[in-house]
């Protein structure tokens, strides 16, 4: 079957009924036979990502609320969609992100005390206190900066994938969004020359039901977000964004589909944003609290928990001692970073332009100068 | 006469003229349910229905290409954007279509519009969300430019915009919104493109507009006065079509100028205005004009790298004695 039928197939298979059902038939297509589900070791260790995510999410939110740091947006009920599918890339794809993939970051190898200096903007911080918190950048680990605007990395990750093209090598890019962003200029274009180009990329839909407070069918009149891809002749999946497993299969079997040279594919992982769009926002003021509690028992957290316990892979003794070992490591690493240094006034005029332009020196002994008479 | 803060004043304005004018609908993200980002349309959902109060589609571009169209066909839209950083993706409806289309269609048509948000720093907001753009709309012929500081003005200026029959850039101080002050009750009309002195003064003309007067420039101005020395305030308000006569006035009773303005100093407001004071007042100069801007960088998140980029009461104070050779 040619892609553009088979995805046709899979998004309107995908429209039916309950999200378990999704899930199947993800799971029964013929891309995903070749990729086995997470042994094991693999879920434990996704396991670990996740609630390490959880642990430094909630503490984040209280550092907001004291005061200690400006803004944060939490993964808080996405960390399935967000640990499953970055695990699924190798050290050289790269990821163009949206608000709530810091995690991934994480997961593949960003050191905690860096990342939590970010958020506080001081010395510690490798964007040297320029960016917001949530909007992390760390060439390292080959993660780019979310722009505010939504849906700017859409079309960004696109070139990305198309200097993989150019380059011959096997890189793939992994472009994440929200179900808002699917309304932006930028997805259309993206996805458009995504099928054009035949670019080895993949778009992850966190689709969390919420654009701060409005729902997705106030978003879009779709169906679904993955039935978005057909017009786009690119393959459109949805699955159970909240079970790890099914997330890590179906963008396991469309990363390597674009590694093959096959194009990029549409995943739309099906989670909730169990708390606030950010830390500026009140969810309560908007949102029906009994959906809340719904989506609370569908915790991708608890529910992998809960699987590992039933595999006899994992028990409560040592759950006890890992969230211990996870809150102290959050614990450590907050102290240490927010014991760093404000960034020096006199970075600001660094990396406006590649080289120090002569009106940026002037500036800067203008404003060292001010200071030194002045206090500021 | 109510205290009011500068949001619900806007508030007024907006209900009072969808009260007035069936024609008047607000669209953009986030307005109706959550009745806003920033709370400005707080109970107007209630009050008009879904269909003259709209949450939009994430799209800056095609809401204001809906208000475009809506606005040609005789409806006054009043389209927000979360802020006008984000409206950057909606220059095309606003510079290209907005702007022009009575022009282009040698008068036949008419763009009745107000696209109005927030813009400036909001604290600790970071480069995407803290630029005051409002000379990349000053630049073009089509639209007028507003840029209230006081609740008082803003309801004013707000009322006379969806009024008025050109396309208006009506651009929020961000971090103004709780700020409170005396707002007149009901018909309220602050005209575009009049100035207006918010402290009397002769010795200098400091010239600001939105958050810059309340923040920086009345401080300044006080412990000028301190000092003895007596500047003159005058809030633009409007940035397009500028009042050039109260600019000369002031200017002509001072003889001494120092501007002060959030955005960046290249091919920005303060330079358009120290080119109109040279050419018809420079016989009235006793010093070159000053300007204080935000620093020539993009902006920081770190607190305190945030405020050494922006104006500053000291940076004002030193260019005033710089005018005055004190």
């Amino acid at each position: 079957m040619a892609p553009a039928n088979r995805a046709l197939q899979l998004a309107s298979s995908s429209r039916k009924k309950s999200s378990n059902k999704k899930t199947t038939v993800a799971r029964q297509s013929g891309a995903m036979s070749a990729h086995p589900l997470l042994h094991t070791q693999g879920l434990l260790e996704c396991y670990r990502a996740m609630l390490r995510i959880r642990t430094l999410d909630e503490r984040m939110m209280t550092l907001q609320r004291q005061g200690r740091i400006g803004f944060y947006g939490a993964c808080t009920g996405q960390e399935a969609a967000c640990i499953g599918s970055a695990y699924a890339l190798r050290a050289n794809d790269w990821v163009f992100p949206a608000l709530r993939e810091g995690g991934a970051m994480l997961l593949r190898g960003f050191a905690l005390v860096p990342y939590i200096a970010q958020v506080f903007g001081n010395s510690g911080d490798i964007t040297k206190g320029r960016q917001m918190p949530s909007h992390q950048a760390a060439a390292s680990v080959h993660q780019v900066s979310w722009s505010s605007v939504i849906g700017t990395q859409l079309s960004q990750a696109v070139g990305a994938a198309w200097a993989a093209k150019l380059k011959k090598d096997d890189t793939v890019v992994m472009a994440y969004l929200g179900d808002g962003a699917t309304s932006s200029n930028d997805f259309h274009v993206a996805m458009n020359f995504a099928g054009v180009f035949k670019a080895p990329v993949v778009f992850v839909c966190q689709n969390n039901h919420w654009s701060i407070s409005v729902p997705t069918d106030h978003q879009t009149a779709s169906e679904s977000i993955a039935i978005k891809a057909v017009a786009y002749g690119l393959p459109g999946v949805k699955v159970d964004g909240n079970d790890v497993s099914a997330v890590y299969a179906a963008v396991a079997a469309a990363v390597e589909r674009a590694r093959r040279g096959q194009g990029a594919t549409l995943v739309e992982l099906e989670t909730y944003r169990m708390g606030a769009h950010s830390s500026s926002d009140d969810p309560s003021r908007y949102r029906d609290p009994a959906e809340v509690e719904a989506w609370k028992k569908k915790d991708p957290v608890e529910r992998l928990r809960s699987r590992l316990f039933a595999l006899n892979a994992w028990n409560s003794a040592q759950d006890k001692a890992l969230q211990a070992e996870l809150l102290e490591e959050v614990n450590t690493a907050i102290k240490e970073a927010e014991s760093l240094p404000p960034p020096s006034i006199a970075t600001l005029f660094e990396d406006v332009y590649q080289g120090e332009p002569w009106h940026l020196k002037e500036q800067r002994a203008e404003l060292l100068e001010s200071i030194k008479r002045h206090g500021r | 006469m109510s205290e009011l803060s500068y949001r619900d004043a806007l508030n007024q304005a907006l209900n009072e003229e969808m009260s007035r004018d069936a024609n008047v609908f607000l669209m953009g993200e986030e307005v109706a349910r959550y009745n806003g980002a920033y709370k400005v349309s707080q109970g107007l959902l209630d009050k008009f229905g879904s269909a003259r109060v709209v949450d939009a589609p994430i799209s800056e571009l095609g809401f204001a290409g809906l208000g475009v169209g809506a606005a040609m066909v005789g409806l006054r839209p009043v389209i927000e954007m979360m802020t006008w950083n984000f409206a950057i993706l909606a220059m095309d409806q606003i510079v290209n279509n907005a702007a022009k289309l009575r022009h282009m269609s040698g008068g036949q048509l008419r763009c009745p519009i107000v696209f109005r948000g927030p813009g400036g720093a909001g604290g600790r907001l970071s480069s995407q969300h803290s630029q005051a753009l409002e000379a990349h709309y000053v630049h073009c012929p089509g639209l007028k430019v507003v840029a209230p500081a006081t609740p008082a003005d803003a309801k004013g200026l707000l009322k006379s915009a969806i009024r008025d029959d050109n396309p208006i850039v009506f651009i929020e101080g961000e971090l103004l919104y709780g700020v409170k002050g005396d707002v007149p009750d009901g018909e309220h009309l602050v005209p575009i493109g009049k100035a207006d002195i918010k402290r009397p003064g002769d010795q200098v003309t400091i010239i600001t507009w939105s958050r810059m007067l309340l923040w920086y420039v009345n401080e300044a101005a006080q412990k000028l006065a301190d000092q003895g020395i007596s500047a003159e305030v005058l809030d633009l308000r409007t940035l397009r079509p500028l009042d050039e006569e109260a600019i000369l006035t002031s200017v002509r009773k001072t003889n001494r100028v120092v501007i002060v303005e959030e955005g960046w100093p290249l091919a920005s407001v303060g330079a358009t205005l120290t080119d109109l004071i040279q050419r018809e007042a420079f016989d009235d100069l006793d010093a070159p004009v000053q300007r204080v801007t935000g620093l020539d960088i993009n902006m920081s998140y770190a607190a305190n790298l945030e405020a050494a980029t922006q104006p500053s009461v000291e940076r004002i104070i030193a260019a005033v004695n710089q005018v005055l050779y004190r």
